[in-house]
């Protein structure tokens, strides 16, 4: 049986948006690979499992309220709550789009599921497992779902002229300035300054910045919403930025070590893409080439810098996603192109109203994000303890909050029986 | 002498053993059973005793004179108060060649300081 389309659904936009939101959710998992490679192998599954964590608590928290909060109506601080619990979200378009509302909801929880997920590389190797998955859920709502409505879904940014194609002020501001707060809040990790905490594998790095960049098409791709003019040309930038930034990173490396490094060209895919996720539909791709060179200078120095200090921001989700984020939402205020975008022109192409605009974001973003954030860790600490003793640092998250290990050779282990279905008493030692 | 220690203590033994200017030994990862609690993990429906946990195993080779040095410096930097901090062998060693020179014993376990 056939089903036609409900009346002004497009069956070319709403398939590619289809595959938009499945490359989405791909990002969690390739972040979770690329976290996992970055810290101590010990840690490798609970910094996976973070991940893994906002697939379950943000898809969820998302669904029942997050979306609502985001997306109904055009209030100026939230969103109503008449698409709670997805009430009225079928297979009728979403208003200004071509696409069933339901696809629309999907392709936005991918949105708040990587977001989420990005936040944990702030406290990874110390932050205890439950608190974390509350953090999670409170954090979707309370900042991500909040500033998403700001940007996207008609709040006072995007109406006072913000222009924010894919996500620079709740994804990547959002998650690096709350990143910020959440390390502050959490603290350092108990070695941090005094033991070298390094990488336990470099080629995850590279696999999951690989898996982000693949993923990225859809996220900034799809962020039109249809086959249309701005979501090609997002595609094709999200390509040339991150190429751009990539040289760079590598000549900025030589200039500094005399050796191009792996786990710096997965930073600098990560820094390219997210550089590109505002501005993507709106410069042209000359221009996203620019945005690329540039965007590595000053990310590159915080990278640098960030580790000299006593903020252990972890995984540099400030540098990499906060500071990258900032630059491409002021890089569309002087470079925006109305011959490409059909929407407004930059500074450079003669308007300097729409660089106001985008300072505005570039404000107001970070702020929110960092105070929600630090509220809303302090609020969870007086509650529950946000780490656990020095003791479980030293022998690693795995085994504390998981009972199992990234690298198992499964010597020694004995397989022990439930009661009732042992036989005999003998204990077998794993045969491996 | 051997010392068998937890191998996130390896940094504070390290640095202690620098400390008391010791400057030769080896390290291998061993994975050994001592009077621990056995951890429980489970892995799907496989419930497993480990039964054997990772440890650091320095070996150190010393005159008379630096045996209570390095004996501190391992009991300093391994100990946490635990069960599972480790054990320290002292042993006699019949004979060191230093391969370079060729120099025996008391000459060959001491550092070549510039």
């Amino acid at each position: 049986m056939i089903v036609s389309a409900a009346a002004g659904v497009d069956s070319g936009d709403t398939a590619w948006m289809l595959v938009s939101t499945a490359l989405v959710l791909l990002m969690t998992i390739g972040l979770g690979i690329f976290y996992a490679g970055l810290v101590r192998a010990k840690n490798a599954l609970n910094t996976f499992m973070m991940c893994v964590a906002a697939l379950a608590v943000a898809t969820i928290t998302w669904a029942l309220v997050g979306y609502s909060l985001a997306f109904d109506g055009d209030a100026k601080i939230v969103g109503g709550l008449s698409h709670a619990f997805l009430n009225g979200v079928d297979f009728a378009p979403r208003d200004g789009t071509t696409i069933p509302h339901l696809v629309f909801f999907a392709f936005q929880a991918t949105f708040c599921i990587v977001t989420t997920a990005l936040v944990s590389g702030a406290v990874v190797e110390r932050m205890r497992f439950g608190p974390f998955l509350v953090f999670a859920a409170l954090w979707s709502v309370l900042v991500y779902a909040v500033m998403a409505h700001w940007a996207f879904g008609g709040g006072w940014l995007q109406a006072q002229g913000t222009l924010d194609f894919a996500g620079g002020v709740p994804v990547e501001m959002g998650s690096g300035f709350s990143a910020l707060a959440a390390a502050l809040v959490v603290g350092s990790r108990k070695d941090y300054g005094r033991q070298a905490l390094l990488p336990h594998n470099a080629v995850y790095c590279l696999l999951g910045a690989g898996l982000l960049w693949f993923g990225w098409f859809g996220f900034n791709g799809g962020s039109g919403f249809s086959t249309g003019d701005p979501s090609v040309l997002a595609f094709t930038n999200t390509l040339l930025t991150p190429a751009c930034t990539l040289l760079v990173w590598f000549i900025l490396d030589l200039m500094r070590g005399r050796q191009v490094t792996a786990i710096g060209a997965a930073t600098a895919i990560i820094v390219g893409c997210v550089g590109i996720t505002p501005a993507g539909g709106f410069i042209s791709p000359a221009g996203a080439m620019v945005l690329g060179a540039l965007v590595a200078l000053p990310c590159y120095a915080v990278v640098m810098w960030r580790p000299r200090t006593r903020v252990d921001e972890t995984l540099d989700v400030l540098a990499a996603h906060g500071v990258a984020g900032l630059f491409g939402i002021v890089f569309i205020g002087v470079f925006a192109s109305k011959s490409w975008n059909g929407v407004a022109d930059g500074l450079a192409y003669g308007d300097a109203g729409q660089l106001g605009s985008q300072l505005v974001a570039a404000v107001a973003a970070p702020a929110y994000a960092f105070a929600m954030t630090w509220i809303l860790l302090k609020g969870i600490g007086a509650v529950m303890p946000l780490r656990g003793p020095a003791h479980d640092e030293a022998v690693g998250m795995d085994i504390v909050h998981h009972g199992e290990e990234a690298y198992l050779t499964g010597e020694g282990a004995i397989l022990m029986r439930a009661e009732a279905e042992a036989e005999e008493e003998r204990p077998v030692v794993a045969n491996v | 002498m051997i010392g068998i220690v937890r191998p996130d203590k390896v940094n504070d033994v390290l640095e202690a053993l620098y400390r008391a200017e010791i400057r030769g030994f080896s390290l291998s990862r061993v994975q050994g059973h001592g009077g621990e609690l056995d951890r429980v993990e489970t892995y799907r429906g496989t419930r497993v005793q480990m039964g054997l946990s990772d440890k650091a195993r320095f070996e150190i080779a010393v005159s008379e004179d630096f045996v209570e040095h390095a004996l501190d410096a391992l009991c300093e930097g391994a100990q946490t108060g635990e069960v599972g901090d480790g054990k320290i062998f002292v042993v006699p060693l019949e004979r060191v060649v230093r391969i370079r020179t060729g120099e025996s014993d008391r000459g060959a376990v001491t550092p070549v300081l510039k």
